[in-house]
């Protein structure tokens, strides 16, 4: 196996490694604990009153809206970090290529914000 | 770059004293975070000495708090979705672990050497948002599933400066390798003057602001705590976990805060780079790691400064600050920071 993807055997070892330590800590706390469930523990949580409705209701719009503006820089970000290490090959042809690709990105923003979008209402 | 130390292991037993060394750094920072500033920087901040009872100054508090929640009772609501609402914890904590591989305490103390680095970093970050959702959505419980939504929104809001932020000094170094940025900061001159090198937080002060506000977000403390907020939501996504899967997020959260802390140690105040001694020096890998939690330790102590001194934001604020502040002014110091490359 290369070294590079040796490199994220090891990433994916990491994230293996955390979940040990909770199955660790969980599997710790079941010798300990105690196991004594009653209708009233088990109810969900609404500060003491019992309980009304669907518990999986609707929520504002606002965050589906948001989440796409993320997706749009996230994909932007994802193309400017090969451009900002080679940044000294380029020089300035890669100055205004980028230039240019950020503006059309900044009239996405602009765009969102004069519809609005930006408001949370 | 290759390692003297390691050069007769093989890749198991490497990679499992790595392992091994990671879980207990980022254990032991997360609880010295919690035991310095939690309990007693804040305690002392608000006129009263905090925990004193269990060992000296309350030293083993930490000890007495796990032990204390490994007896607690694990409390599955009838409603909730029982493998999300589970599974969720585990999201966190792996989250966590995924984005401590990038981090390097020293010239042979790395535990992924990447030629990727900060951005493989970067990508992991958001993990933890999938495992606050499953939490929110798992629970069956309308605060739940408001501080869920909430924590979502505003985690990926604030994923964003933090990410245009580092690409300032990604552009600086000219690499996306931790250890090299180092080497950068370190080498680097300020007009010709090179005796304390060129930590990024002096040429890219910009950045690191809006690096530290994006981290205040992300790691979701006061003045950014809507997710959690106990007079609003009941903490949040936490409501309804008892016990130790409580617990479990609440170590999350302090040693986030700790791996963010040292991400920013390396992206700007050098790593492990003190003025005066060679970066690449076999001493630095004893000398590195001391360094580095000083560093994390300040940087960790101006988080929860900022968190007992602010008042909580309103949502509607958040959003603004994000998306009409930060994002625009991270952008323009992407293209300035480019110019002055090219120029320079």
């Amino acid at each position: 196996m290369s070294d590079f993807l040796r490199s994220y055997l090891t990433v994916g070892i990491f994230g293996l490694a955390g979940v040990a330590l909770v199955a660790v800590f969980l599997g710790l706390g079941r010798i300990l604990r105690p196991s004594n469930p009653t209708v009233q523990k088990l109810t969900s949580y609404e500060s003491g009153v019992d309980p009304t409705g669907d518990m999986w209701s609707q929520a504002n719009i606002r965050y589906y809206v948001f989440a796409l503006l993320f997706v749009m820089f996230d994909v932007e970000a994802v193309f400017i970090f090969p451009w900002a290490m080679r940044l000294e090959v380029y020089e300035l042809f890669g100055l205004v290529e980028m230039a240019i690709f950020i503006y059309i990105l900044l009239l996405g923003l602009l765009y969102a914000w004069r519809k609005g979008m930006l408001r949370w209402v | 770059m290759s390692s003297a130390l390691f050069a007769e292991l093989a890749y198991w037993q490497q990679t499992g004293i790595r392992v091994g060394v990671g879980l207990a750094a980022v254990l032991l920072v997360a609880g010295a975070l919690v035991y310095m500033h939690l309990f007693k920087a804040v305690s002392f901040m608000q006129s009263r000495l905090g925990p004193m009872e269990a060992g000296p100054y309350g030293s083993l508090q930490l000890l007495a708090e796990v032990g204390k929640h490994l007896q607690k009772e694990d409390i599955f609501p009838r409603k909730a979705d029982r493998f999300v609402f589970g599974a969720a914890p585990f999201v966190v904590l792996a989250s966590t672990f995924l984005l401590v591989v990038v981090v390097p305490a020293g010239p042979d103390l790395w535990f992924v050497d990447s030629e990727l680095g900060i951005y493989l970093g970067m990508a992991v970050s958001s993990v933890s948002v999938l495992g606050i959702l499953m939490a929110g959505w798992g629970s069956s419980n309308k605060y739940s599933l408001l501080g869920g939504l909430r924590a979502t929104g505003q985690l990926i809001a604030y994923e964003l400066p933090l990410i245009l932020a580092v690409i300032g000094v990604v552009i600086q170094a000219g690499t996306m390798n931790m250890a090299d940025i180092v080497y950068a900061q370190a080498n680097g001159e300020i007009f010709g003057l090179g005796i304390v090198g060129n930590p990024y937080i002096l040429t890219q002060g910009v950045a690191f602001i809006i690096f530290l506000i994006a981290m205040q977000a992300e790691l979701a403390q006061a003045p950014f705590d809507m997710p959690v907020a106990e007079s609003e939501l009941v903490t949040g996504y936490m409501t309804e976990y008892s016990g130790m899967r409580f617990l479990l997020f609440f170590i999350g959260e302090f040693a986030t805060a700790g791996v963010f802390a040292a991400l920013a140690s390396v992206l700007f105040l050098g790593g492990w780079y003190v003025p005066g001694i060679d970066p690449s020096a076999n001493i630095m890998n004893v000398l590195g790691p001391l360094v580095m939690l000083v560093k994390i330790v300040g940087l960790t102590f101006v988080v929860f400064w900022t968190r007992f001194t602010m008042p909580r934001f309103r949502e509607d604020q958040l959003q603004r600050l994000a998306w009409k502040f930060l994002i625009p002014i991270a952008l323009a110091n992407i293209v300035v920071t480019g110019i002055l490359k090219v120029t320079f």
